[in-house]
């Protein structure tokens, strides 16, 4: 039978998506546009589904196996019941399951009524106001479930604009883009730009580490076009540093972003945010519009919203994602450099890398260099969360130890709560014992321990946690959220999961998977699952003698 | 890049341009395993199966997608590698159903070799089977997620069905059954796949070509004019699976007629005796086996024989006529031209050829020398824009198709010309859907952008053609804004169209019916060949001309001499030294009056003019225009001789009927789209007393007085050798060899020539010849009686009349019965909805089928394919003809739409 004929889209439907997304659909905004169904239907049901493909020429498989890749899509086959119009989200990541998510999914999964559906999400990013319940799109800190049902019964739903940012007036009246206007007047140069980073010693704070002045130089070589990628998709359990940045200082980080697009020679730069933070989306959009009535001349910037998938931190995951596919790493070589997004060169940073451009240049590298402690350079910013008394993003020394951390930045330990063991770097950097809570952390120091820093995201753990738990609670995540494309990752964190849930572990069988999926997966998430199991093998033994 | 030397496991090797480490070390006898790869698709590296250690990476690398640099240090049989090759290929087989799928499990094989024990994970849930597809079944619990089939069904096929869901699940659409997706049955998955989560129904699966009794027997698909070549599987002399074959024109890839299409010729209608008209039994399309009695061979060779004997003693050899067939091989149609020549004595021998390109061939002859393609259709891949007008090759010539999408998916611009928005419009850059009817107007437009903005190429048109001031005024006139009422698409679009193309590095244009038939095809087809030469877009690789061939052999019948005015490589009957070549060759007078055309035959037929047909494997009571009249003209027959496998709707109007062998029960030559000479090789043999077609020509020749002794194919091939320069270095050995060689070929050592006109045209003057075309309406155009356009043509699961298809179960199951395409708003004010039935009538006759809506079609347009005896679409075409061609309108007629009545 011809295509044509197998469902066909009704006329109406065609025009109402037309309506949304233009007559001149473009195949990278894929994921924008299934955002716009999902927003303006509460779901994408087959028929809109079909109707988007035929508008963007693409086969209704392309657009499926997208729009199911990403978790807030809820796609509605033929036949099946839409979702309930409110959807309760509660994390039940690290932080969030220490601080009670299963106790409030208990509370709430039944008791909310046939309008609302509750789900257990991954990490949304606010670690410090554990438990978290987003109804709709409205955060609700240290949730309970008098909490949820009050935002939801007063229609709390949307994301508030994050109050205390500052707006490009005030930020520009306190000296804000100075520095880039000295630049592309020309009274700076690249070079000297440049050459701050590299002596203040400035890496990649997403979580690789690598030096980001000469990842600046590599892409300068490259011939031209050349585009910029920001990654604002801070997925990893335990990280909230971006947003933290974001929701007080958007511009420090926009100016550096400039700065970095103009050093390099961008043409172009894409923004690629992740949908959980959607008060800081309608901040960012109304501070990019701002900024390009300010600096017409800058290179065009689009600002992309992510649609639930961590693996989309990864910077090859993120840029097909931009492009408009399943978030699926690359293969490496090429390198993002080299051929990145739409196949050109690419500039890809975390957003917090740019946001000390600025202060490095202003304030000299000598400043930034001189801030480590322990022999490390620089500062790092911690988010910090669980058992600790402040939790929060605290900017401390790079090579502060877990015990000076805690105690002089976090308010020491919860009354109660003694320091049993602790991630150094979110869900995949491992987890340490309390007896290895003087080890400097920064990038390169926790390898021989089978841990690292990554994105500098601290969960505390007590006597009262199970490291075992933890880790068992990590492959979950990771197992949920492998993008499916490698073998050693897809099917070896169901199985390690598999494994990890039962009584007594098959820690031979374990330590031979967790080998294979670190020397053999695509990227860093199949790479770096096994850290918190080999962690509990390595450091907690003990809690694998009895059952739980 | 040239060779590489790099160190595999402590050897130095040699790595070739382009190649991966894998590729590397299998070419040095050194095995890794893996599952994600395969020849022929893009190395994904997903399966992680082929990870090798390489000095100084910190990750194992997967061999399939790395490039061995100098000097690298590989180690692909390290404990660090192997462990993780045998611990991926572990983690599989943990997923595996208990009991085995299929006998040759690459993961099984490759689990066996590396010595891989019991899996040791516990299971994942398993997917339920899906059994809804007619021949295809689905096991994804067999399924791997390599997306091998998810390649060759987006990459290769570029058909888009399957898709990589969620995190890690194959999928049809939107995960919709595949039996109820857009699947098109290829079948490029079911071969693409190393578990067996994909797999034919029929329970034979074997690519290897191995499995207990099954033989493998190299030979063509029986379908279109693309020549796929194929390997027949065999057991107990049935054909239990086909996998495509390396041919140049398919590349291993198949549609679903030559996968799936093959259990016709088991078909329990399947004739095995000879057969006779009981006598006083009236000749309808409606006779069935119970108005003919069975007969032995020699009475009903003696009958068939005596009858044209009594005609042409009687009435004259003019009272005589053949239809060959284009599905029969070269050999097939050379003997049966060469019968109704030297038997009958005259040129009253035709076939479906009239039906399809006759007018691209009237105007190619008269244009450029030479009725064939320029260049292969596989030239796509050096072509920066292909022009695909009034042809929908996804359907028509599915694999020529998939070309087609890979060069525009590689970036070449292809530009889509046709009445319907056909399925390669979703590929196309630019998809002109015009007017019906209106093809000079829009091509005359596009040829006055051309040179009123300067595009032409004005030394090519100085030194290789003549006639083009003529053709210049004639467009001059022809604006796009004058023209854009007339075909539908805005004179911007003409524009862009016409600079695309004429400023283009190389350029194709391929054409089908869509132009041909037409009372103005050869018209249409000036046109075409006319931009081609002012454009100077014709004789470079990647830059011509492309009739698409409709039917498997319809280039090598017409080569072979099977139209009524030319004799074997197109002498034309007239001229008096062809003549005499031939008579000298075959030691036979022969008629220097042209004969007449398919439609005229049956036209004369109906006035009692032709009193006596014999017919090879046509079916012209389905597949003429105005079928009423064609029928009547068959039923009008005083002896009519069939030879086919089934009784078709022709055969019913038989006399007596001779039951024929179907495509894999012979061997014989075939000539394809490209001009590529192919060998069809017997796989089965034919059922009860069915005969060879070349037998039973001979055995009619005998009788009719002409002494021939052709052992076998071979031996007719040889004489057509000589009989037929273009093709005189072909030898039946070289095909046997080569599988393959592309005419002109002149000697045993000329390789074949896939790009003609290089230097010259082979008219006349060496010269192509512009000729101008003015825009003609349709032979009937809609008014207020008939208001709707009808448009006829073909499905994807079906062959020409349906004999064959329509007898393949999967086909069939796939395709199971008459519709007529209505533009959504038409059914609508209708009252009707997609499935119901309608009505659609003509000044000719009338038909009911369900409808479907089609968003593709234009209001006022309808479609409908003439495959379908119960709803035959033909009783409503309009017999008006080409003036050059004698084609008939098949693309054009008024037509009224009703809802059925109940």
């Amino acid at each position: 039978m011809s295509r044509r004929h197998v469902r066909p889209v009704p006329a109406a439907v065609l025009e109402e998506v037309r309506s949304l997304v233009g007559v001149a659909p473009r195949r990278d905004l894929l994921v924008e546009y299934l955002h716009r169904i999902q927003d303006a239907w509460g779901c994408i049901d087959a028929g809109r589904l079909a109707a988007l493909a035929q508008l963007m020429k693409l086969s209704r498989a392309e657009v499926f196996e997208v729009a199911s890749f990403y978790h807030h899509f809820d796609v509605v086959r033929e036949g099946e019941a839409p979702p309930p119009q409110l959807t309760v989200r509660v994390c039940d990541s690290l932080a969030c399951a220490l601080a009670g998510a299963e106790e409030l999914l208990a509370a709430i999964s039944q008791s909310l009524g046939d309008g609302v559906r509750v789900q257990r999400v991954p990490c949304v990013g606010r670690c410090e106001c554990a438990p978290l319940a987003v109804v709709g799109r409205n955060p609700v800190e240290e949730a309970d479930a008098h909490a949820v049902r009050y935002a939801i019964e007063a229609g709390a739903t949307e994301a508030p604009l994050p109050g205390g940012a500052r707006r490009l007036a005030d930020y520009r009246a306190a000296g804000g883009f100075k520095l880039y206007a000295d630049c592309v007047a020309g009274r700076r140069t690249a070079e000297e730009i440049i050459a701050a980073l590299e002596h203040a010693g400035l890496r990649g704070l997403g979580g690789a580490g690598f030096p980001a002045g000469r990842k600046w130089r590599v892409v300068r070589d490259q011939p031209a076009p050349r585009l910029m990628a920001v990654n604002i998709d801070e997925g990893e359990p335990g990280t909230f540093k971006d947003r933290h940045y974001l929701e007080r200082e958007p511009h420090r980080f926009l100016e550096g972003m400039l700065i970095a697009a103009w050093a390099v020679g961008i043409e172009k730069i894409y923004i690629y945010l992740r949908d959980e933070y959607a008060g800081l989306r309608a901040l960012l959009a109304e501070e990019l519009a701002a900024l390009r009535a300010a600096f017409p001349q800058a290179p065009e910037i689009e600002l992309r919203r992510g649609a639930g998938a961590y693996v989309c931190g990864e910077e090859s995951a993120m840029i097909e994602s931009i492009e408009g596919r399943r978030g699926q790493p690359r293969l490496r070589p090429p390198y993002v450099a080299e051929v990145g997004l739409f196949g050109r060169p690419t500039l890809e940073h975390n957003m917090e890398t740019l946001y000390w451009v600025r202060e490095i240049v202003e304030r000299g590298a000598e400043w930034f260099a001189a801030q480590g402690r322990h022999g490390r350079k620089g500062l790092r910013s911690f988010s910090v969360s669980g058992r600790v008394v402040k939790p929060g993003v605290h900017l401390a020394p790079a090579g502060i130890t877990l015990r000076e951390l805690v105690d002089e930045f976090c308010g020491g330990m919860l009354p109660g709560h003694e320091l049993y063991a602790y991630f150094p770097g979110g869900a995949s950097g491992g987890i340490l014992p309390a007896r290895l809570a003087d080890l400097p952390l920064d990038f390169d120091t926790l390898q021989e321990h089978g841990c690292f820093i990554g994105s500098a995201a601290i969960i505390v753990l007590s006597q009262h946690d199970s490291a075992r738990a933890a880790a068992l609670n990590a492959m979950r995540f990771f197992a949920h959220e492998s993008c499916g494309k490698c073998t050693p990752c897809r099917v070896g964190t169901a199985k390690a999961a598999a494994l990890m849930a039962r009584d007594e572990w098959d820690t031979g069988l374990l330590k031979e998977l967790a080998q294979t999926m670190q020397d053999a997966s695509i990227c860093g998430l199949g790479q770096a699952a096994p850290n918190p199991l080999l962690s509990v093998l390595k450091f907690f033994p003990h809690e694998l003698e009895k059952k739980p | 890049m040239s060779a590489v030397k790099f160190s595999l496991d402590g050897r130095e090797v040699e790595a070739r341009e382009g190649e991966s480490i894998l590729q590397a070390a299998q070419r040095h006898g050194v095995d890794i395993p893996h599952l994600c790869t395969k020849d022929g698709l893009r190395a994904d590296g997903n399966c992680r199966a082929c990870v090798v250690e390489i000095d100084g990476e910190r990750t194992l690398a997967p061999s399939c997608c790395r490039a061995p640099k100098a000097g690298m240090q590989v180690r692909s049989q390290s404990a660090r590698a192997v462990a993780a090759q045998k611990m991926v290929l572990e983690l599989l087989q943990s997923d595996m159903p208990a009991e085995a799928v299929c006998a040759d499990s690459e993961l099984d094989a490759w689990a066996r070799k590396m010595n891989v024990g019991a899996p040791r994970f516990p299971h994942r849930a398993q997917p339920a089977a899906d059994t809804s597809h007619p021949a295809i079944a689905v096991n994804l619990a067999a399924c791997i997620q390599c997306t091998r089939c998810l390649r060759a069904c987006r990459e290769v096929q570029v058909n888009d069905v399957i898709g990589y869901a969620r995190r890690g699940e194959i999928v049809f659409d939107c995960a919709d059954p595949m039996g109820a997706s857009s699947c098109v049955g290829c079948g490029e998955c079911v071969a693409a796949c190393p578990t067996g989560a994909l797999l034919p129904l029929s329970p034979t699966r074997s690519p290897a070509g191995g499995g207990a009794g099954v033989k493998c027997v190299d030979s063509l698909c029986p379908y279109c004019g693309v020549g796929c070549q194929l390997t027949y599987r065999v057991r107990d002399d049935a054909i239990v699976g086909v996998d495509g074959r390396d041919g140049p024109a398919n590349r291993g890839r198949l549609c679903v007629k030559g996968r799936f299409g093959y259990d016709y010729l088991r078909h329990a209608q399947r004739l095995t005796r000879p057969l006779i008209r009981k006598p006083g039994v009236a000749k309808s399309v409606d006779s069935t086996m119970a108005d003919f009695r069975e007969a032995s061979w020699e009475e009903a060779l003696d009958f068939a024989a005596e009858g044209l004997k009594r005609i042409l003693a009687r009435d004259g050899k003019y009272a005589l006529a053949g239809f060959g067939s284009a599905k029969g091989s070269n050999e097939e149609a050379y003997l049966f031209q060469k019968l109704v020549r030297t038997g009958f004595g005259t040129n009253n021998v035709d076939h479906c050829t009239r039906l399809c390109h006759a007018s691209s061939v009237a105007a190619l002859l008269e244009g450029i020398g030479s009725g064939a393609v320029s260049n292969p259709v596989r030239d796509v891949a050096l072509a920066d824009v292909i022009v695909v007008i009034g042809a929908n090759p996804t359907v028509n010539h599915p694999v020529a198709a998939t070309w087609m999408k890979n060069a525009a998916e590689r970036g070449a611009t292809l530009i889509v010309m046709d009445p319907r928005e056909t399925e390669l419009a979703r590929h196309a850059t630019h998809a002109l859907q015009f007017r019906p009817d209106s093809d000079v107007a829009l091509l005359n437009a596009i040829a006055n952008v051309i040179v009123t903005e300067g595009l032409t190429n004005q030394t090519f048109i100085a030194e290789r053609t003549e006639g083009f001031d003529a053709f210049r005024d004639n467009v001059l006139a022809a604006t796009p804004e004058a023209m854009a009422p007339v075909c539908g698409i805005d004179a911007e679009t003409i524009r862009a169209v016409a600079r695309t193309y004429a400023r283009s590095r190389a350029a194709m244009i391929f054409w089908g019916m869509g132009v041909s038939q037409h009372t103005h095809g050869t018209d249409n087809v000036r046109c075409l060949i006319a931009l081609a030469l002012m454009t100077g877009q014709i004789g470079r690789p990647g830059t011509g001309l492309h009739p698409l061939r409709g039917q498997n052999n319809v280039q090598g019948a017409s080569d072979a001499g099977l139209i009524p005015i030319a004799l074997p490589d197109y002498g034309r009957v007239t001229d008096a030294t062809v003549r005499a070549r031939f008579e000298k060759l075959w030691v036979a007078p022969l008629d220097p009056k042209p004969g007449l055309t398919v439609v005229e035959i049956l036209d004369a037929a109906c006035r009692g003019e032709i009193k006596g047909m014999v017919i090879m494997g046509e079916n012209p009571a389905m597949s003429d225009p105005d079928l009423a009249h064609a029928r009547a003209g068959l039923a009008a027959l005083e002896h009519l001789v069939v030879q086919d496998l089934f009784l078709t709707e022709t055969a019913a109007f038989a006399d007596v009927v001779l039951p024929a062998s179907g495509f894999a029960e012979k061997a014989g030559t075939f000539t394809n789209t490209d001009r590529t000479v192919q060998l069809g090789r017997a796989a089965v043999s034919p059922p009860g007393e069915a005969r060879q077609d070349l037998w039973i020509v001979q055995e009619l020749a005998r009788r009719l007085g002409l002494g021939w002794h052709y052992a076998g194919p071979q031996d007719v091939f040889a004489e057509m050798r000589r009989a037929m320069p273009s093709i005189a270095g072909i030898s039946w050995e070289r095909l046997e060899r080569e599988g393959a060689v592309t005419y002109p070929c002149h000697g045993e050592d000329d390789p074949g020539q896939p790009v003609i006109f290089t230097d010259f045209f082979p008219t006349v003057s060496g010269r192509g010849r512009f000729v101008p075309a003015q825009f003609r309406p349709a032979a009937e155009l809609p008014d207020a009686e008939y208001p709707f356009v009808l448009i006829t043509g073909r499905v994807l699961e079906h062959w020409h009349t349906g004999a064959m298809t329509r007898r393949s179960s999967v086909l069939d199951a796939l395709e199971p019965e008459a519709h007529v395409d209505v533009p959504p708003d038409d059914l609508a004010a209708l009252g009707c909805a997609g499935g119901d039935f309608v009505t659609l009538e003509t000044r000719r006759g009338k038909v009911s089928a369900r409808a479907r809506a089609d968003a593709g079609l234009a209001r006022g347009t309808l479609f409908m394919s003439f495959c379908y005896a119960e709803a035959a679409a033909n009783l409503l075409t309009n017999p008006a003809l080409d003036p050059f061609g004698k084609i008939p309108e098949f693309k054009y007629c008024a037509a009224r739409l009703g809802k059925a009545p109940g």
